[in-house]
């Protein structure tokens, strides 16, 4: 989408501007949650359980509230009403009433009159609980029955199963020339924002409640509170204070969150909580632990005739997006390379575990990781340049693929094209004849490619209302307001407003005042997820100023005694553009369009368009634009050691058009390094008797990259504009996170000759698949197996190349 | 209740008087006892350098530093770097290349940066790596942050050097 003075060369949309909070965030002036104080504000603190899963028997504040300065303690039986991110998972509550379900799960709240206080009454706080058996692994959810974690679900402890099949897969097998299987396990890592969770709410004498929170979805969060506490939505007020760091890990709206708001309710006072980095770990949601199993069919020259999937999420202990999740497990191997026909099973388990959720590339990076590096295998076994045998078969722009998702513009070609010249691939890479290595014992390169959505096409609750919403204010004195629900993590999305609505007024992107995340003052936009905001906030924000941009040209042209479409928005003037000089300065503009109109305020909002999947689960997947990714990455393996030490990644990323290449570059160079840290070194592990005690909740030991494990990153951006995105753009938020773990896993194979099949790539692993080899056996190390499980008879759709209309069939499947 | 410390120290080039409870740590007093949030703590265990200050000139870790022990110091926040409505070289440039992207590391390894600088005006990458190393960045792969103390150190020393076009709109 662009705006209709289309011809006018861009001044803002493209530039590399500083973005609107960037000297308050240099100086120490950004309010974070954390920061506010309010006056006689009180204290919160948390009691969880030590209990991985157990009957709460008892509960005793008797001794806590007697201590001084205790003003309230909260259980969970005066918020008896459920919630949960998804309408289909309602399974949390703000304090657990009859059961705890991880180690970390809420029992009771504290508040005092300081943080020390609440943490001593904390402590006094007695709890009697009933242990239950413990189901800590995929392997056990899927085995064992009983105890069942919740009630609800596809049976035991099995959350979700998933069946879905386009068009036949095994006539696809019996067209192939070789039939690959392979089997994959990426283990669960989390978000580690810098920024630990706090929250602030204060229930004012008007009996109207604010909560300040650092959330990526104030909207939800509001309408979560609204329930469980039983208020109006419209006497809460939900402000979501710039984020330290998000990755997916403030999405779901939080026990903390709402238990801040119930005790200020009970105390009259403000009451804080900002949990440790110990809880941070609790509230997880992070990546989910996924088991694959991947079968393909290919001809020899690398062409895909079918394709099965399987993957084995291991959720935690709570729904959360784990639904989405599953889907997204299965949903977006289809938008690179061509896949004819496909099929994908999907089963989410609970299990006594911090709940897992979306982190950075939702569902995908896993998925992702096993599809290329079964692919390089595939390549190994045909005799084919990996990097040619992905470009052959990559996915045609504006078509539609067997799970019915809409390609817009697709410049993954490109990608690949740049990295591998940048890379020097073809005289780095040795073929698969190792004897005549191009690159030293030790050093190996390896390619990857991806693609991620720029939104998802349905919202989270079913509605037909935008997904995005814009307003904008015009002061008589040249002064610009655009007011929007989105929230800033970082990703620069207030910036983003300011430069398209500076772009259409013809303004400075500094004249512009910017609003975000305020469910009294803006208007709602789901949330900073999905890499959603560009495009669906920059669309809305298009539409608001193209509203305000006609006002103010009619005004004008009317004054000028010009035809309207000769006036032009530019360097804060409008005038003829037959005759530039004749104009007025914006301010007047704005005065005589108030003058003719009135208050001058307009809105703008964004629906995605629809899907042509109609199938039961056709939800999950569609997007208005997907963005693509290529990756290339050079490493240095040390065979005695086994320690991979990533030298350096090209990475292109197909942008459609950067709205500031600055801001675009920064999240190329962030999902490199999140995704460089998932491959070497990040896992959510567990210990303990019953494998449920989180073994690293601190910074220290959860290992992330540092400066001196971060590569160097050379990146190319490739703008190939799409035509539903904001002057083109597409996402970059997530996508350029999913080429680097198999990139990394590719490459440790061209360097060393060994396939872990596991993520993360530890020493260890590296060196027991050099074990294994050296004894004369593959050189492997990852999963053997998955469980075998009884999976529904798979939803049948037939695909577009079938002539299908996007619905399900009719009748029960044959295969199964 | 407990009774209160009181000390009289060097705040960001002004003396400073704060009366606290003497178990806090000089990030609390700081946030906390004279308002200054620009400090921020991501764990308060001293593993992540989010919490960097300036003591007498060093980068310390204000979570594991008491506040009585800055009696008689001088301390340097992240609400000092700016002289009046001049930005720091540092600020400017951490701006400007996008080295501050949620921000909330920023105030830490802007004044390790500074620290650094001082020391060594002319650092190479290996140098800044090796000086940065303690500070955690979730959000930049910590490049544009290199990038960003790179420029600024040319600048203080007076050098011209323009942005790298590499690092604002990629490889060619």
């Amino acid at each position: 989408m662009k705006s209709d003075d289309s011809e006018k060369p861009l001044k803002v949309v493209g530039k590399p501007f500083r973005k609107v909070d960037a000297r308050a965030k240099c100086t120490g002036q950004t309010k974070f949650a954390d920061d506010i104080a309010l006056p006689r504000m009180l204290y919160c603190r948390i009691l969880r359980s030590h209990e991985p899963h157990a009957f709460i028997k008892r509960i005793d504040t008797s001794k806590a509230l007697a201590l001084p300065g205790v003003l309230a303690i909260i259980t969970g039986k005066e918020m008896p009403i459920p919630y949960g991110i998804l309408p289909v998972s309602q399974d949390e509550h703000a304090l657990c009433i009859r059961k705890v379900r991880f180690i970390g799960d809420p029992v009771a709240a504290v508040a005092a009159i300081d943080e020390d206080v609440a943490f001593d009454a904390m402590n006094l706080i007695e709890v009697q609980y009933e242990r239950l058996q413990t189901i800590s692994s995929i392997e056990e959810a899927v085995t064992i029955d009983e105890p069942r974690i919740h009630e609800y679900g596809d049976g035991g402890n099995i959350h979700k199963k998933v069946s879905l099949e386009f068009g036949d897969v095994e006539e696809g097998f019996a067209l192939a020339d070789l039939i690959r299987e392979d089997t994959f396990f990426y283990e669960g890592n989390t978000h580690l924002p810098m920024e630990q969770h706090a929250a602030v709410a204060y229930f004012d004498t008007d009996d109207k409640l604010t909560l300040w929170s650092s959330t990526q979805t104030p909207h939800y969060v509001h309408r979560a509170l609204a329930k469980v506490l039983e208020l109006p939505a419209s006497h809460i007020r939900v402000i979501a204070t710039p984020n330290g760091g998000g990755f997916g890990g403030k999405s779901d709206p939080f026990n903390h969150e709402i238990v801040v708001c119930k005790l200020s309710m009970i105390t009259g006072r403000p009451v804080k909580v900002t949990l440790t980095r110990e809880e941070v770990f609790y509230c997880h949601r992070g990546r989910h632990p996924v088991l694959m199993h991947v079968k393909t069919g290919v001809k020899k020259d690398g062409s895909i005739t079918g394709m099965h999937f399987q993957s084995f999420l291991d959720g935690g202990g709570y729904g959360s997006y784990g639904v989405a999740s599953t889907f997204y497990t299965g949903a977006l191997q289809t938008v690179t390379y061509d896949i004819p026909r496909y099929k994908f099973q999907g089963v989410r388990c609970f299990t006594n575990k911090p709940p897992c959720g979306p982190k950075r590339g939702h569902g995908t990076p896993q998925p992702r990781y096993a599809l290329e590096v079964h692919l390089d295998k595939i390549a190994e076994q045909l005799k084919l340049d990996p990097a040619e045998m992905r470009r052959q078969h990559l996915v045609k722009p504006n078509t539609v693929t067997a799970n019915y998702l809409r390609i817009g513009s697709m410049g993954l070609g490109e990608c690949l094209d740049k990295v591998v010249a940048g890379s020097g691939w073809k005289n780095k890479f040795s073929g698969w004849a190792q004897p005549n290595r191009k690159l030293p014992s030790g050093k190996g390169i390896g390619i990857a490619c991806s693609s991620y959505i720029c939104g998802a096409g349905l919202p989270i609750y079913w509605n037909s209302m935008p997904q995005s919403g814009v307003q904008l204010r015009l002061d008589r004195q040249g002064g610009v307001c655009v007011m929007c629900g989105s929230i800033d993590i970082g990703q620069g999305s207030d910036s983003i407003l300011a430069y398209i609505v500076a772009e259409i007024l013809g303004i400075d992107p500094f004249d512009i005042r910017v609003v975000t995340a305020d469910t009294d003052l803006t208007p709602v936009d789901l949330g900073s997820y999905s890499s959603r905001v560009t495009l669906m906030t920059g669309n809305a924000a298009i539409q608001a100023a193209e509203r305000a941009r006609e006002f103010l040209v009619m005004a004008v042209a009317e004054k000028l005694g010009v035809p309207i479409e000769n006036i032009s928005l530019a360097d804060r003037r409008a005038f003829d553009v037959e005759n530039p000089e004749v104009g007025v300065s914006f301010a007047e503009a704005v005065v005589l369009a108030e003058s003719k109109f009135g208050t001058i305020g307009t809105v703008g909002s964004y629906s995605p368009p629809p899907s042509p999947g109609k199938y039961k689960g056709a939800g999950v997947g569609p997007s208005p634009a997907y963005s693509y990714s290529a990756a290339v990455a050079e490493v240095d393996v040390d065979p005695s050691t086994g320690i991979v030490v990533v030298e350096r990644i090209w990475i292109a990323h197909d942008i459609g058009q950067s709205i500031n290449p600055v801001l675009v570059i920064g999240q190329v160079e962030g999902s490199v390094y999140m995704g460089l840290g998932e491959i070497l070194m990040e896992e959510m592990a567990y210990r303990g008797n019953r494998n449920v005690v989180h073994k690293f909740p601190s910074m220290l030991e959860y290992k992330s990259p540092t400066t001196m494990e971060m590569c160097d990153v050379i990146t190319y951006l490739i703008e190939d504009p799409d035509p539903n995105g904001p002057f083109g753009a597409k996402e970059v938020g997530q996508g350029p996170l999913l080429p680097v773990p198999p990139a990394v896993a590719n490459a440790v194979y061209d360097a060393v000759g060994v396939r872990i099949d596991e993520v993360p790539i530890t020493p260890e692993k590296v060196l027991k698949a050099l074990r294994e080899k050296q004894r004369g056996r593959a050189g492997r190390y990852g999963p053997n197996s998955v469980p075998q499980i009884d999976w529904p008879a798979p939803l049948r759709v037939q695909t577009p190349a079938e002539g299908g209309d996007g619905r399900e069939m009719p009748h029960v499947a044959v295969h199964s | 209740m407990k009774e209160k410390a009181h000390i009289k120290f060097r705040l960001n080039g002004e003396s400073a008087e704060v009366a606290f409870a003497p178990h806090k740590t000089l990030l609390e007093v700081l946030r906390e006892d004279l308002n200054l949030t620009g400090t921020k703590h991501g764990c308060e265990l001293g593993e992540c350098g989010t919490c960097t200050v300036l003591v007498d000139g060093r980068a310390i870790l204000s979570c594991l530093f008491l506040g009585v022990d800055a009696e008689d110091r001088e301390v340097k926040t992240v609400e000092g770097m700016a002289e009046g409505n001049q930005l720091h070289p540092l600020q400017d440039t951490f701006a400007d290349l996008g080295a501050a992207q949620c921000g909330y590391c920023s105030p830490g390894f802007l004044l390790v940066a500074e620290e650094l600088l001082k020391k060594n005006p002319k650092p190479n990458r290996d140098e800044i790596k090796d000086a940065l190393s303690g500070n955690l960045c979730r959000c930049t792969g910590y490049i544009k942050i290199y990038e960003a103390v790179e420029l600024a150190a040319a600048r203080m020393r007076g050098e011209e050097m323009e942005l790298p076009r590499e690092s604002i709109f990629g490889r060619d």
